[in-house]
Order: C-alpha cells, then structure tokens, then sequence
C-alpha cells in the first residue's frame, strides 16, 4: 500500500517538474525577440519538461504492475531529433541573415550556409546594413 | 569469413540498436519478437549501407556510456541555468555570442555527436559547419566570457569523443 502511496507522489512531482519546465521553455519563446536566442529556450528546456512527464508516465505503469518501456524511446527519438530541427532553424535564420553575421571560421573559407555557388548570388538573400 | 560478416553486417551496433529499438517498440519481450528484430537489424543496415559507406574504424563502447553520464548530467544543470536565465535575465541585458570551434576530429559521426551534445546542453546551439567541415559555428545564449565556452566545450567534449572515435 505504502508503494503505491509514495509511487503516486512520485509521479505527481515529476509531472509538476516537466510542467514546470515546460512552461519556463513557453516563457522564454515569448519573451526574447531576436529568432536565434528564441531558439534556445525550446530545445533546452523541453528536453528535461518531457523527459520529466515521460518518466512520470513510465513510472505510474510501474506502479500500477504493467511495466512501459515505449517512453524510453520517446525520450530517445526526442534526444536525436531535437539538435536536428533546431540545427536546421539556425541554417535559415543564418541564410535569411535574419541574425547578426557570424565570425569567420578558424579553418577553412566560409561556413556553408553562406557558400552559396556563383551562378546563385543573385537569388541568394543580400546581407542587411 | 571475415569479409562475408562484413558484407552481412556492415555496422554490427546499428543492428544491436535496430533490434533493440524494435523490441521496445513491440513493448514486449518475447523470442519471436527479438528473432524479427534481428532479422530487421541486418536487412536494414544490409540495404542502406551504400548511403554509409565508411565503418568508423575505433569505439569504445565503455567510454561511450560514461561520456552519456556526463551529458545527462549536464543536460541538467543546463536547464536549470537555462530556465534561471530564461526567468532573470532581461532582453535588453542579455549577452548572445557566437562561438567558433576549430575541430580536431575528422570523423563525421564523431561531429554529429558532437554538434548534437552542444545543441542538448547549456545554452548553447550548434548552427553551421565550415564549407570543408572543420570548424563548427555555435550560438550562446548568455555570456561574459566566449572563450571560456570554447573551452570547456574542447575539453569537456571534444576531447572525449576523439577518445572514443579512435
């Protein structure tokens, strides 16, 4: 019985942690006003706010006798493609010139968002200011 | 015998991972269900292995499961500063910066994973690679000092991982 109890407690923090997360991730998209810097509050902080609610999840199948793995790869498949969506935000934010213009490399010419081949120059986004 | 493994499975760990992944997602484990999964495991790495051609040639396994100690660990205290940012800083005070790694490794999975743990962790996202893919371009979110970002990111990171791709 005091399994179940503190089972349930359990759960109920985890939930208030990914909520809790999930809603400063929220703030922060609202808040800052410049697309690279809004970029950042989703990817961090919805890592943890749903890992949190999946854990919660997992942890009430398990306590209710029925053990789920499924959230694992939830957490998994979020873990890979999370970097992936927000690399490519960047790329456009990057393309757009819709941010400040990046450093030069320390090795090699350009970064290759801004390599854009000769015969494209004219469609390409001109640089702003 | 070596060379008829290596046709049959051209990346050994994606078919383990490919087998594993199908076992959870049947969320049950039976033999049947493990069988099918290995047979997934080399049809698939078997019919894509033209798109991957190159094996990389080292890992250690060992180093790689404490090097995801350490970014799960950090994939926490992140959000924790990232949140305390997100909740303290104003706009008008915030200091983004961007930073530019000259990379040591070669290996593109080792840059992949790489770029992936520096998007998953505080505050900083990997945005571009070099045309020639030697220096990778990373955007901060707040800080006084870029150079020490660049730093821990080459020690804590880098270094780990060239340790592990060998």
């Amino acid at each position: 019985m005091s399994f179940e109890i503190i089972g349930t407690y359990a759960v109920a923090l985890l939930l208030l942690i990914g909520a809790g997360f999930v809603i400063v991730g929220v703030i922060g998209l609202l808040k800052f006003n410049d697309p690279m810097t809004r970029l950042h509050a989703p990817t961090k902080v919805g890592t943890v706010g749903i890992g949190a609610l999946l854990l919660a999840s997992m942890l009430y199948s398990f306590v209710q006798g029925e053990g789920s793995l499924h959230e694992m790869l939830i957490m998994a498949f979020l873990f890979v493609t999370a970097p992936i969506s927000a690399h490519f935000i960047a790329k456009v934010s990057i393309h757009m010139r819709t941010c400040e213009t990046p450093p030069a490399p320390p090795q090699d010419t350009t970064w290759s968002t801004l390599d854009v081949a000769e015969e494209d120059r004219e469609i390409a986004p001109q640089e702003q200011g | 015998m070596t060379r008829f493994y290596n046709w049959l499975l051209p990346h050994p760990l994606l078919t383990l991972l490919l087998a594993v992944v199908w076992t959870l997602l049947q969320n049950d484990v039976s033999a049947g269900m493990v069988v099918f999964g290995v047979i997934l495991g080399i049809i698939i790495p078997r019919m894509t292995s033209i798109w991957w051609p190159d094996l990389p040639k080292g890992f250690h396994i060992g180093k790689m499961f404490s090097y995801c100690l350490i970014v799960m660990w950090d994939i926490l205290v992140a959000n924790i500063q990232v949140a305390w940012i997100v909740l303290s800083v104003p706009n008008a005070k915030l200091k983004p910066a961007w930073i530019a790694v000259p990379l040591k490794l070669r290996q593109p999975e080792a840059i992949t994973l790489l770029a992936g743990t520096i998007t998953l962790t505080p505050g900083t996202v990997s945005c571009d690679l070099s045309n020639e893919g030697h220096s990778l371009l990373v955007h901060v979110l707040h800080t006084d000092d870029p150079d020490a970002v660049l730093e821990d990111i080459k020690t804590r990171y880098e270094r780990r991982l060239e340790e592990i791709f060998v």
